[in-house]
Order: structure tokens, then C-alpha cells, then sequence
């Protein structure tokens, strides 16, 4: 019964969007506030619905209810809690209706922020959304919907994929899915004000915290899965370059891009119809990602002609978003009025600098990821395109970027002196050059690119924060009034230097992998493996039997420097239900680098193979985008971008608004 | 989510990973590291984006003992690559040559950032018009009220 009204309420949020997406377009035109107003009570219905239809699916998932084909595929009743609720999404059709429902989310926070959104501006928006809304609850309802019932009912699930049974999982999709659906904010914001052909700072300053948001939940998502992958997959990799993997790193490039484009727009009026094309891509990007996963188009070109149902529908709509938004682009940009004269040696020129980057490098990403599937379909001859590709043209483009990056920061706005600004960062080129020099001198031979990148990380974390530290000290002034001035900057200022800081963390932690030790070898009970300065002694092997699988779990005592660390476990676990192996790796953290060991087949003479790494500040990689996505959450705070908050802005008089 | 599901299709078509396995390793050691640089860059046939050195499926593993042999007979890094192409065609290799077929995707990158660069050069070059949107009606009239109740 749940079942059907959760059916029920898609059917109506369906309905309730159409009214969301035509009445207000309609009102903004005929400039009628109560028309108008139907944007916001519609966007909140359509929220509600979708929620109650999501509770429903969960309701299914929790009860074990096996007469819903969706439950069956992906569920069994001795499936711990936790996977029984992120088994919802950890499906096709289910996390196309988490989609909608974070996309109905965004649409409710538009709504309920009146406030500070034009009333205009508000309609159209919304309606915007309404349209992408549309879209894709009628994918659901035609081609994945998950409520369909199966009969007679089966006694037992199929269980959810094993590799999805882990908490990581549980996690990533909802973080990601918020980063590449947020965009569609932005974006629905650029449709608005080429609609309504207006757009200026106060645009800039509306759209600019939702780009930021979704872009800190997408740093996240991604580092959360390459986490995953890293842990799970058990050969210590955590970047692969995989299609999949692409299709979240194009969003996330263009949506960096946007952050700071959106910067320049709302300082100094400039870079307005880049701005809104970038706003439009963005969103095109995470549209085209999921049609790139959802299609099957990525397995093979053939599997997505066989079965071309769901595939063509993506299709559609991403022709239809795309095409309409740069139709209406190109129809409209022409009238928008550019502002803001800048000097090319600027911050506005660094920030013009920082989108060519960006957006070469994600075209770079998007032409390695499309070519050979176009190729195929176009000449019918197959060809790869893998790692060695992107890392070969990736780098030249984002060392540059990186190198820039404190320069262009500490530039001044409209018209910057190079060699000033240059002069205000010595210290930090001196620190980061003696630092490799250092490196370099001690690691006898090692690799070079491990110093250099290292060097190039210092550079980074020191440049950013030179920036706060110059902004609120000043030759001979007390710390404390420093710290005072410091505390006094404005929090975007902060998030900025933050953010930048976390990419230097990434950028050392990468750069450390170059150290990383790998050795392959096989044990017995009792014999040793080492790897760099640390050594594991492989215990016994055991088994273990558990609700849904079954381990075979090899103990292993750490090593290092002679000291005795610990213990750590490396399984090779089956899963009865679907009879499918995976490896779980054993992990011991030493500071801010790992011992890493994973285990493989026991071989014939009953020793078994074993991996085993050392792997120097790798968690850099993901603690640096940790920090990026608080740097970006903190620039949220920042008084002048609040939301929430009009009567307490309101309330601060104009001279307590810091003018940057 | 969508990064999830390829990887574990690649898992699901690759089996468990463990990829390399002991008995495999070349005794010499500079021979072994050529075997694995080489083997990171050829792709597992049969798997979705993964090359033979991460792939646990028994195609990656034949090719790895193939690129080994190869190296200890003798063979160049270059023959290596030319015979595994001569048999599998140029979808082996995960790094595509250049050529008339990959012109579009080698030179996209140079392409993208040189006409990007000069385009951005030229917009900033060229004099903006006029820096403020004019008033709308509504606008006029709210900005009139504005200022009449500023006088009084």
C-alpha cells in the first residue's frame, strides 16, 4: 500500500512540476506577483512529494518488502541496516529518484529563501527547474521506476552488489549526487537571467553561494570515492582515470572554474556572459556524466544500441538541456552589457588565467573520455584512451595553473604590479626552493619528481596563507594586533586561503606516491614480507563466517624500524548470496602514511600471495580535500553570502561590510 | 555512485583484484620494473579501462608472462609494444599513437588553450560599453520615490 502512494506521489510531483514550470514562466512575463508566487508554493509541494515517495522506497528496503522487483534485485533480509537503507540508492532506478529528490531539495531551499532572491528571478529559476524536474521524473516513471511489483512475491532478495556494502559507500552517492545536482542551480540561475535579460553583481552574489556549495559537496563526493577505491579495490590505487570516475571530474573542473569566475563577476562586474556559459556547461557536464554512467553507453557502443531504452531517453534530455540553454545563450548573451575594465596583470587577469586552465584541462578530460566511443560509432575502429594519456596532457596543463595560483592571489585587483606582488611572496619562493634543494639532496638517487612536487605543495600551503599573514601584519606592528586584523578579514578571504592550502596538501600528497614502496611476494605462517623501512610478519590465516559472507582473514603483525606497530587484518571475503570474491585490504595509518597489505590467492604450495606497500603521506591526498571543501564552507559563512539571514544583514550598518 | 558501478563492473569482468601475482616476478629486477611500466600502459582486453597490471583476469595475467617473456628474450620496450599491437591492434595500448585518426584527440588540449588565450586576450583588449544596465520603468519610478522621500 506505502508502495503504490510513494508510486502515487511521483506521479503527482510530476503533475505539480508542470504547474511549477508553466505558471511562474508566465507570471514573470505578465509581471503578476500571484502567478509569480506559485513558483515557491509549487517548488515546496513538489519537495514533499518527492520525500514521501523516497520514505516509501525506504519503508520497502527496511521491511524487506520482496514484492518490489527494486527490493528483490538489490536487497536480502540478512543485510545489515545500514546497507538496507543505502541499498535505496545503491541501484539504478533508486539513485535516479535520489537525484530528483536532492534536486526537489535545492528546489525548496530556492523557495524558502524569498528573502534574498528577487521575486523574478525566483520564478524563473524555479521554473527552470521545474522543466529539469520534468525530465527526469518522467525517466523514471517510463524507463526505471522503482516501485514496480513482482509476483508472486520471491521468499528471499538477490542482495545488494558486495562492493556496495561498505559504509564509504553508503555515503558517496548522497555527496555527490548534492555536488553534481547543486550545479543545477547555477545553472537554472544563468537560464533565468537570459530569459529575463538582466543580470549584474546582485546575480553574482545570489548565485555564488549555491555554485560554492555544490562544488565543496562534489570535492567530497569524489574524494570520498577515490577513498573507496583506494581501500576496496586492494591494489592502493586511487585514481584511475576511469570513464566513471571522469564523468564526476569534468562538473567538478568547470564547477571550479565557475567558483571563481563568479568572484570576478560580483567584485568587478567583468566576465559576465563567460560567467553564464560557464553556469550553463557546468550543469551540461554533470548531465552528460549521468548519461555516460546511466546509458551502459561506456561498457560498450553495442550494449547501449541493444538496449537503447534508457540510454536514448538521457539522451534526449541532455539534447534538450543543452541545446535549449545554448540557444537561449546565444540568442540572449549578445544583449547582456559587460562591465569592468581590468589590466590584464591583475586579479582579475590571474582569474581570467585560472578559467583557461580549468576549462582546457576539462575539455582535455571530456575529448579522452568521448574520442574513443566517437571514433567507434564514426569509423567502427576501436582504440584506448587510459591513464598514460591524461596523465601526459593533464600535468602541462594543471603545473601551471598550480604555480600561478598564490601569485594570482595576491595580485592586486583592476591593475596589479607583477614584480610587487612577486616581491610580496620571496619568502615563500625561498622556503619552497630551499625545501626541494633539501629533499633532493637527501633521498640519494630517489625519484625527482617527489621533491619537485613536494616543493611545488609548500609553495602552495605557504603561498595561501602569506596571503592572510601580509593582509594583517605589517612590519613592527604587535601579534596582537595582527591576530586581530587577521580574525577581522572577511571569512571569504579565509575560505580562499584555505581551500588553496588544502590543494598544496593534495599536490604533496600526490608527489609522496613517487616514494611509495611496493613489494609482491608469497608467505607462509611465520615468514616476513618488507617493504621500505616497515615489515609485516604474516600470522595465521583464519576463517570467519558473518551474516552475508564469509572470510578468509590473514593476520599480520606491523613492523617498523624493528619496532613491533600492531596488528593489522587482509581478507579475501566471498559473498554467498551472489557467490562474488572481494579483497579487503589491511590498513595500519603510521602519521600521515600507510602500510598497506592485501592478500591474493593461497598458492599451490599453501603459502599465499601477498601486496604489500608503503605508502609515505598518502592521506594527504584526501585530508587536502578535506580542507578544500571546508575552505569552500567557510567562504559560505561570510556574512554578505548568508542566505538565511536578511534581517540580521539588515540590521549591520554598511560601513561594517568589509569592501572586499 | 556512477563512479562506483564502472569500477565494479571492472571488478565483476576482472574478478577479485590482486593483479601481479609472486610467481610471476622477474628474478632481475630492472627487467621486472621495464615488465611493469610496460604492463601499465596495455590494456586488459577483456576489462573495462584497466590495464594489464591492475587486472586479476587470466587475459591480463597471460599478457603479463607474454611481455615478460618478450623482455627476456630480449626485445626492446619498442618491439614489445610494436608485437602486442601487430596481434591486438592498436586498442592494446592505453596511450594511442598519433596519427591521422588521433589528430583531434592529441591536439584538443593545445587547441583549447591557444584560441581560449587569445580569445581572452582580445575581449580584454576591446573597450567594454557602458558599465551600468539602464533602469527599467519600474525601476524609474521605484528610484523617483526614492529620492522624493530622501527630500522631505
Amino acid at each position: 500500500m506505502l508502495v503504490e502512494a510513494g508510486h502515487f506521489a511521483l506521479a503527482l510531483a510530476l503533475g505539480l512540476s508542470l504547474i511549477q514550470f508553466i505558471v511562474p514562466l508566465w507570471g514573470a512575463r505578465a509581471n503578476d506577483p500571484v502567478l509569480m508566487a506559485v513558483a515557491p508554493a509549487g517548488a515546496l509541494a513538489v519537495l514533499a512529494c518527492i520525500a514521501f515517495s523516497f520514505v516509501a522506497l525506504t519503508f520497502a528496503y527496511l521491511n524487506s518488502d520482496f514484492s518490489v522487483l527494486n527490493v528483490v534485485q538489490n536487497s536480502h533480509s540478512a543485510k545489515p541496516l545500514i546497507y538496507k537503507i543505502s541499498g535505496v540508492w545503491g541501484n539504478h532506478e533508486g539513485s535516479m529518484l535520489l537525484w530528483v529528490l536532492i534536486l526537489a531539495l535545492f528546489g525548496g531551499v530556492v523557495a524558502l529563501a524569498r528573502d534574498s532572491v528577487p521575486m523574478r528571478l525566483q520564478a524563473n529559476t524555479l521554473a527552470v527547474q521545474a522543466a529539469i524536474t520534468i525530465a527526469f521524473l518522467l525517466f523514471i516513471l517510463t524507463t526505471s521506476n522503482p516501485f514496480t511489483r513482482v509476483l508472486p512475491a520471491p521468499m528471499e532478495g538477490q542482495d545488494l552488489n558486495p562492493l556496495l556494502q561498505d559504509p564509504g559507500l553508503a555515503i558517496h552517492p548522497p555527496l555527490l549526487y548534492i555536488g553534481y545536482v547543486g550545479f543545477s542551480i547555477s545553472f537554472a540561475f544563468a537560464c533565468a537571467a537570459l530569459i529575463d535579460g538582466r543580470i549584474d553583481a546582485v546575480w553574482a552574489r545570489i548565485v555564488r553561494p549555491w555554485t560554492l556549495g555544490a562544488w565543496a559537496f562534489l570535492t567530497l563526493g569524489i574524494a570520498m570515492g577515490s577513498y573507496w577505491a583506494y581501500y576496496e579495490l586492494g591494489w592502493g590505487g586511487w585514481w584511475f582515470w576511469d570513464p566513471v570516475e571522469n564523468a564526476s571530474l569534468m562538473p567538478w573542473l568547470a564547477g571550479t572554474a565557475l567558483v571563481h569566475s563568479t568572484v570576478v563577476m560580483e567584485k568587478r562586474d567583468a566576465l559576465k556572459v563567460w560567467t553564464i556559459l560557464l553556469a550553463i556547461l557546468t550543469f551540461s557536464l554533470s548531465l552528460l556524466g549521468t548519461f555516460l554512467v546511466r546509458s551502459g553507453v561506456l561498457t560498450s557502443v553495442h550494449s547501449f544500441a541493444v538496449d537503447p531504452e534508457r540510454g536514448t531517453f538521457i539522451l534526449g534530455i541532455l539534447i534538450l538541456f543543452i541545446g535549449g540553454s545554448l540557444t537561449l545563450f546565444a540568442w540572449r548573451a549578445p544583449m547582456l552589457k559587460q562591465g569592468g575594465l581590468f589590466a590584464p596583470v591583475s586579479r582579475e587577469g590571474a582569474l581570467v588565467l585560472n578559467n583557461l586552465f580549468l576549462a582546457t584541462a576539462c575539455a582535455t578530460v571530456f575529448i579522452g573520455t568521448l574520442y574513443p566511443l566517437a571514433l567507434e560509432v564514426l569509423t567502427g575502429e576501436k582504440i584506448s584512451v587510459g591513464a598514460p594519456f591524461f596523465n601526459f596532457t593533464f600535468l602541462p596543463l594543471i603545473v601551471p595553473l598550480l604555480l600561478l595560483l598564490p601569485l594570482g592571489q595576491t595580485l592586486a585587483w583592476k591593475r596589479g604590479n607583477f614584480l610587487g606582488t612577486a616581491q610580496r611572496l620571496y619568502a615563500v619562493f625561498g622556503i619552497a626552493i630551499l625545501a626541494t634543494l633539501a629533499m633532493l639532496a637527501f633521498q640519494h638517487g630517489g625519484p625527482v619528481a617527489a621533491p619537485l612536487g613536494i616543493g611545488l605543495g609548500i609553495y602552495l600551503v605557504l603561498g595561501s596563507l602569506n596571503e592572510i599573514v601580509t593582509r594583517s601584519w605589517s612590519r613592527g606592528a604587535p601579534l596582537s594586533v595582527a591576530w586581530r586584523k587577521a580574525r577581522g578579514l572577511p571569512r571569504s578571504t579565509w575560505g580562499a586561503a584555505i581551500a588553496h592550502a588544502g590543494v598544496g596538501l593534495t599536490v604533496i600528497g600526490i608527489a609522496a606516491t613517487a616514494w611509495g614502496v611496493e613489494t609482491i611476494g608469497s608467505v607462509r605462517p611465520g615468514e616476513r614480507l618488507k617493504a621500505g623501512d616497515y615489515e609485516v610478519r604474516l600470522e595465521r590465516v583464519i576463517p570467519r563466517v558473518e551474516a552475508n559472507y564469509r572470510d578468509d582473514v590473514a593476520i599480520l603483525t606491523v613492523f617498523g624500524s624493528g619496532r613491533e606497530l600492531g596488528t593489522i587484518e587482509t581478507m579475501k571475503r566471498l559473498y554467498v548470496t551472489r557467490g562474488m570474491p572481494t579483497t579487503e585490504a589491511g590498513i595500519m595509518t603510521v602519521g600521515l602514511g600507510q602500510v598497506y597489505a592485501s592478500i591474493g590467492e593461497v598458492q599451490a604450495d599453501g603459502s599465499i600471495g601477498m601486496r604489500l606497500y608503503y605508502k609515505p603521506l598518502v592521506l594527504l591526498i584526501w585530508i587536502g580535500s578535506l580542507v578544500m571543501a571546508a575552505g569552500g564552507g567557510l567562504s559560505l559563512t561570510d556574512r554578505r553570502l548568508r542566505i538565511a539571514a536578511p534581517a540580521r544583514a539588515k540590521a549591520v550598518p554598511p560601513s561594517a561590510v568589509p569592501a572586499e | 555512485m556512477r563512479f562506483v558501478l564502472a569500477l565494479v563492473a571492472a571488478l565483476v569482468l576482472g574478478g577479485s583484484a590482486f593483479a601481479v601475482q609472486p610467481d610471476e616476478v622477474l628474478k632481475d629486477q630492472t627487467l621486472e620494473k621495464r615488465a611493469r611500466e610496460i604492463s601499465a600502459g596495455l590494456r586488459c582486453l577483456v576489462c573495462q579501462n584497466q590495464s594489464i597490471d591492475d587486472s586479476d583476469a587470466q587475459l591480463a595475467k597471460d599478457l603479463r608472462i607474454l611481455v615478460r617473456e618478450r623482455l627476456v628474450a630480449g626485445d626492446t620496450d619498442e618491439q614489445v609494444h610494436t608485437f602486442l599491437v601487430q596481434r591486438y591492434g592498436e586498442f592494446v595500448l592505453l596511450k594511442p599513437t598519433f596519427g591521422a585518426h588521433t589528430l583531434l584527440l592529441w591536439l584538443t588540449p593545445a587547441f583549447v588553450l591557444i584560441l581560449g588565450g587569445i580569445g581572452a586576450y582580445a575581449a580584454l583588449r576591446r573597450r567594454p560599453q557602458s558599465a551600468a544596465a539602464a533602469l527599467d520603468a519600474d525601476e524609474e519610478k521605484k528610484l523617483a520615490e526614492l529620492l522624493k522621500r530622501d527630500q522631505v
